[in-house]
């Protein structure tokens, strides 16, 4: 909503400053979001008249005008603009004059001519962005009365950036109110003299739909000029407000909203086959708008229609078939109260938003519409004269929008707002505002006006309160709050302890849109399906991932096209997919590694990272949390089929992955070295075991290594789970430190170096028990994995 | 006799004196005073002597092994300090070169935002809670008293999964959550992605919202004002102001919006406050009846205040970050300057 604030003052002009009166709106919740003068700075300029113009004797595209300006004698002004001619009034700007830009205006000589002073377009006057040629001023305009008052630019226009519950303030009127209770002033609506019909004819108006239209108001207003042009200073306040001036009836129409906040129709009337119909549209109908759109409405939606079609989307925009044009001489003016529900979500079904839906959607004031029609009809009269007709009125008073008494206790305004608020003010406060105060016991009862759609609660009259004494004169108090000990799960660990980990161990967090692009959905994760977006932003933002690996991709993408040849990142966030037909949002932790394992470095040779650096990151957080979770080779569409690892918890419940990215995919998206990839559960990784207390031995351990031949199939968790498997309770550790193949090893096969850590809680060991347990574990390895201790 | 106890004593002070390194030095000693070495010779040959001579003869040889003892010591001393110079002087290194291994990373400033925020509140008794982000329409807009075609939903610029199905818009649902499953008292912090179907200069289509809310009995639009205050002042670590304004939204009544004085110019006016002095920060209000009704929460009995606020915005004014769009490129650049 803009408006002019010289405007405003007319009807309310409290004796403070533009930019006290901007902080007052703001700071009573009407926010406002600009204040920008109408007009530049310039000064000097004036009304003046072209008297003659000659050709220019050595400038073929310039003319020396003779101009009267107000004074005793003509100046002459040397112009060079097409439109200039003898008596056009145009703004003069006179020598002394500053034009914006700090432009000062001289007694100059153009070719030999001299010139006293300068005739200015819009653009030269900073009205306007770009012009062509001269400004017109209307022929009626007074020479040489200083431009600014002429045009009435010593004027600003503020922009309220209103929230949805003050459709009150949607108009000039409204505003107005609130200054004045906000400076304590007197307000009292304008009110408008009757116009007395010059004819009987009326419109025969059937309202069907009375519960969605509970006042409809017309009138005939006939003959009236064609060739009217709407004034000056209408123009100019409609300008200010952010509408184009179209023609004096629509400008009119415009103008009464702006003013009153009431939205009226003009149809044309020679179009119209009476009765006027409100009802609800038929299935199939269709309505060719003003905007020369289209719609095809509904069985739902209100219209205003004639005998032969629906003309209106009632509320919205009228229809183009109906619409006053430029040789209308007879309108029927309409002037109603559509009931908020059934315009909400109207224009935005049909992609429009108008002035008029704009302010029914959040309520116009039911009791507006006689005033209104009676300023519309006085102002078209003014303006393009016609005879008016009387006024049809339809009112189903039982549909009109309740406005029950609320009650506030006095008690309440200190308990909510902590300030003590007397008799006295609390009349004086919602009287202001438009509201009937009674008195009843501990408190008040009050009854908001038509205006008000957003008082129905004690809690809306608190805010008033609040809103208008202002919330930062109201008290602030200390955090009184009853307090507890907080609470220390051992069995959860924080997600920001393993978020550390990471960091600690070189990883970058990054954050990434939940949604992305369709294909590099389906390349990390093909055939999944993935969930929707119905209205995304672009395509390319369409899919909610299923994995956090397209986001990270992206931003190593992203970093690798940046000079980037070691990238890092992890992140921490939801993936979403469906089963058994539901949308499913699970927490995931997800890492990507390429490049070299540590920067490039002084003294250490640079080492290409491998799928064992990156799964020590991943074991590194299940330290963390004391969890043992078991790899297990697997096969997954976007990563390399020989370095693919499911990871399972102890339950055996599959809880993430990590793996090389497959090079097919690799070099598809652009990369051109390997890319590790891990992804795990939040839950399962923040699942913590407990620590519990075993006892100590007192007794020495002993180290016993074996190489074990076996073949490549066999892998390294196979060994020690058969070794485990032979329960030999003496055996506290087995570790593998050495995998060899090549010379001595036979093709096709790999010697496996482990180390066994044995004690005892009993005894010390003796070197027949040792060798006793070693024979068993080996015995075991060749039955179960045909291995052999390499000689 | 063999070679007179002065001349073994003569040579084996130049020998010591020849010794250039510690085991030479040993090997030195080895010589005269091993068990073969010239001295215990000498001794072992005092048996053949008269007792009368053996004194006299042994004192000396004693005198001559301790005289060679102490240049022994005297020379070993030298020795050891030339070679624990030499050492050190080899050992000598550029303490200026970078240190080796894995470098430390950081967190997103998101995270590093949120983690303060949590903590400030925490610290006073909140619990985190997180909620779903696709959520129902019911929680998102029904429950918070934004019904079907309420102009609030447009405001919303909500992406649809289906017409009751969306990505959360705000924090605000988790509101209705926490109060569905719990009792009142309750003091909530719940952080989050929110998204919104809007993407520009200064509009994301996914950002991240902090929503507090506090419900107890007697709660007043003065401890929501306290709250703020204390809260951003934690925040910034300075005394900032705070001004409340008026506004609007459909779960809270009375409403306001929170600003906070400019933190770039102390509230003097910048290109940044467009010289208000002030910079936006969230919204918040008392919880409205219909709210606490949809949760059956006891509106006479109970009361609340909520808040939210944008985490990228204070993100930005915390440090100084000028453009939104920086948070989700994920440029290393970018992100590496908040270790």
């Amino acid at each position: 909503m803009q408006v002019s604030e010289a405007w405003l003052r007319e009807l309310v002009n409290p004796p403070i400053a533009t930019a006290e009166l901007v902080a007052q709106l703001t700071m009573a919740g009407l926010e406002v979001d600009a204040v920008t003068p109408v007009a530049a700075e310039f000064s000097g300029v004036v009304v003046g008249e072209v008297l003659s113009t000659i050709q220019h004797p050595n400038a073929d595209k310039l003319r020396v005008c003779q101009v009267s300006v107000g004074q005793a004698e003509p100046l002459q002004i040397v112009c060079g603009a097409s439109n200039v001619r003898p008596g056009l009034k145009i703004p003069a700007a006179l020598i002394g004059a500053v034009l914006p830009g700090d432009f000062k205006i001289k007694e100059s000589k153009l070719r030999g001519e001299l010139s006293f002073g300068m005739l200015c377009s819009e653009k030269e006057l900073g009205l306007a962005v770009n012009s062509d040629g001269l400004m017109e001023l209307p022929a009626d305009a007074p020479v040489g009365v200083d431009i600014r008052d002429y045009l009435m630019l010593n004027d600003n226009v503020i922009e309220l950036g209103l929230t949805p519950n003050r459709a009150d303030c949607l108009s000039v009127e409204g505003v107005a109110r609130e200054v004045a209770v906000l400076n304590n002033l007197p307000f009292q609506a304008t009110a408008f003299a009757t116009v007395d019909p010059q004819h009987t004819e009326t419109l025969e108006v059937k309202v069907e739909a009375a519960e969605a239209c509970p006042v409809y108001l017309g009138r005939l207003i006939k003959n009236i000029n064609p060739a009217a042009v709407t004034p000056l200073w209408m123009q100019e306040r409609l300008r200010r407000c952010g509408i184009r001036s179209l023609s004096p009836v629509v400008d009119v129409t415009n103008y009464v909203l702006i003013e009153l906040g009431q939205p009226l129709h003009a149809f044309d009337a020679d179009k119209l086959s009476a009765p006027i119909v409100i009802r609800r549209s038929r299935g199939g109908e269709s309505l060719a708008l003003l905007n020369d759109q289209t719609i095809e409405l509904d069985g739902d939606a209100l219209v205003i229609a004639d005998q032969k079609q629906a003309l209106a989307l009632a509320g919205v925009m009228g229809g183009k078939d109906s619409a006053v044009f430029g040789e209308t001489r007879d309108i029927f003016l309409e002037c109603a109260f559509f009931t908020p529900i059934n315009v909400a979500g109207k224009a935005r079904q049909f992609g429009l938003h108008t002035d008029s839906s704009h302010r029914f959607e959040r309520g116009v004031d039911f009791n507006l519409q006689r005033r209104a029609i009676e300023r519309a009809t006085q102002l078209i009269l003014e303006i393009a004269g016609g005879s008016p007709g009387p006024i049809h009125e339809a009112i189903a008073a039982a549909a009109l929008p309740a406005r029950a008494p609320v009650k506030l206790r006095s008690q309440r305004i200190t308990k909510v707002l902590g300030i003590q608020f007397g008799d006295d003010e609390v009349h004086a406060l919602f009287e202001g505002l438009g509201m009937q105060v009674q008195v009843v016991e501990n408190g008040w009862e009050i009854t908001p006006p038509g205006f008000r759609f957003d008082i129905a609660i004690e809690e809306d009259l608190l805010e008033e309160i609040g809103r208008i004494y202002g919330y930062n004169n109201l008290p602030s108090s200390n955090l009184l709050m009853r307090s507890e000990l907080g609470k220390a799960p051992e069995a959860q660990l924080p997600l920001a302890r393993l978020q550390d980990c990471l960091v600690d161990r070189g990883y970058q967090e990054a954050i990434t849109y939940s949604f992305v692009d369709e294909a590099m959905q389906n390349a990390v994760a093909p055939g999944e399906e993935f969930i929707r977006i119905q209205n995304p932003i672009s395509s390319e933002l369409a899919a909610m991932r299923t994995t956090l690996w397209c986001g990270l991709l992206n931003a190593a993408l992203y970093n690798i096209n940046r000079q980037q040849n070691r990238v890092r990142l992890f992140e921490a966030g939801l993936r979403f997919f469906y089963q058994d037909g539901q949308i499913q949002q699970r927490k995931m932790l997800s890492g990507l590694a390429l490049g070299t394992v540590n920067a490039e470095q002084w003294g250490e040779k640079v080492r290409k990272l491998d799928f064992f650096d990156v799964k020590a990151d991943v074991e590194a957080l299940f330290g963390l949390a004391s969890i043992t979770a078991e790899f297990v080779a697997h096969q997954h569409p976007a990563l390399h089929p020989g370095q693919a690892a499911q990871i399972k918890n102890q339950r055996g419940d599959a809880i993430g992955l990590l793996g090389m990215l497959h090079p097919t995919l690799e070099k598809q998206l652009g990369f051109d070295s390997p890319v590790f990839l891990f992804e795990l559960e939040q839950d399962a990784v923040l699942e913590r075991n407990v620590p519990k207390f075993s006892t100590l031995s007192k007794y020495p351990s002993v180290r016993r290594d074996m190489a074990l031949l076996v073949e490549e199939a066999v892998s390294a968790a196979a060994i020690t789970s058969v070794i485990e498997e032979c329960r030999e309770t003496a055996i506290r550790e087995i570790s593998i430190f050495d995998i060899y193949r090549g010379p001595g090893v036979a093709e096709g096969y790999k010697s496996v170096a482990l180390a066994l850590i044995l004690q005892d809680f009993a005894q010390t060991l003796t070197d027949t028990e040792i060798d006793a347990i070693f024979r068993k574990v080996l015995d075991t390895l060749a039955a179960k994995l045909n291995a052999k201790l390499r000689e | 006799m063999s070679a007179s106890i002065e001349d073994i004593v003569t040579q084996a002070l130049q020998e010591l004196a020849h010794a250039t390194d510690l085991s030479q030095l040993d090997q030195v000693r080895v010589n005269y005073l091993g068990k073969k070495g010239l001295f215990t010779q000498q001794m072992k040959e005092l048996g053949s002597l008269d007792p009368e001579q053996r004194r006299s003869a042994g004192q000396v040889i004693n005198d001559a092994k301790n005289a060679f003892q102490e240049a022994l010591d005297a020379r070993k001393l030298t020795l050891e300090s030339a070679e624990l110079a030499a050492r050190l002087a080899s050992e000598c290194v550029d303490v200026t070169l970078p240190g080796r291994g894995q470098a430390v990373s950081g967190l997103h400033p998101v995270t590093i935002t949120l983690r303060r925020i949590s903590k400030i509140f925490a610290d006073a008794g909140f619990s985190i809670v997180e909620g779903p982000e696709i959520e129902d329409d019911y929680h998102n807009f029904g429950a918070l008293n934004i019904p079907e075609h309420h102009p609030a939903r447009a405001m919303h610029d909500t992406f649809y999964f289906d017409a009751h199905t969306v990505l959360r818009t705000h924090t605000s649902p988790v509101q209705i959550r926490v109060m569905e499953s719990e009792k009142p008292p309750l003091k909530i912090i719940a952080p989050g992605r929110v998204y919104r179907c809007d993407s520009d200069m200064t509009h994301s289509p996914m950002f991240h919202q902090v929503e507090g809310f506090l419900v107890d009995t007697d709660v007043s639009f003065g401890d929501l004002k306290g709250v703020i205050f204390e809260f951003l002042r934690a925040f910034f670590e300075k005394e900032v102001n705070v001004r409340f304004r008026p506004s609007y939204f459909p779960f809270t009544e009375p409403s306001a919006e929170f600003d906070v004085s400019c933190v770039m110019c102390d509230g003097k006016g910048c290109r940044v406050c467009k010289q208000t002095g002030w910079l936006e920060v969230g919204g918040c209000g008392m919880i409205h009846p219909e709210v606490f009704k949809s949760v059956g929460i006891d509106n006479q009995v109970y009361s609340g205040f909520a808040f939210g606020t944008g985490v990228e915005r204070l993100a930005m004014m915390k440090y100084g970050i000028n453009d939104l769009r920086m948070f989700f490129e994920n440029d290393l650049k970018f992100l590496q300057q908040f270790k």
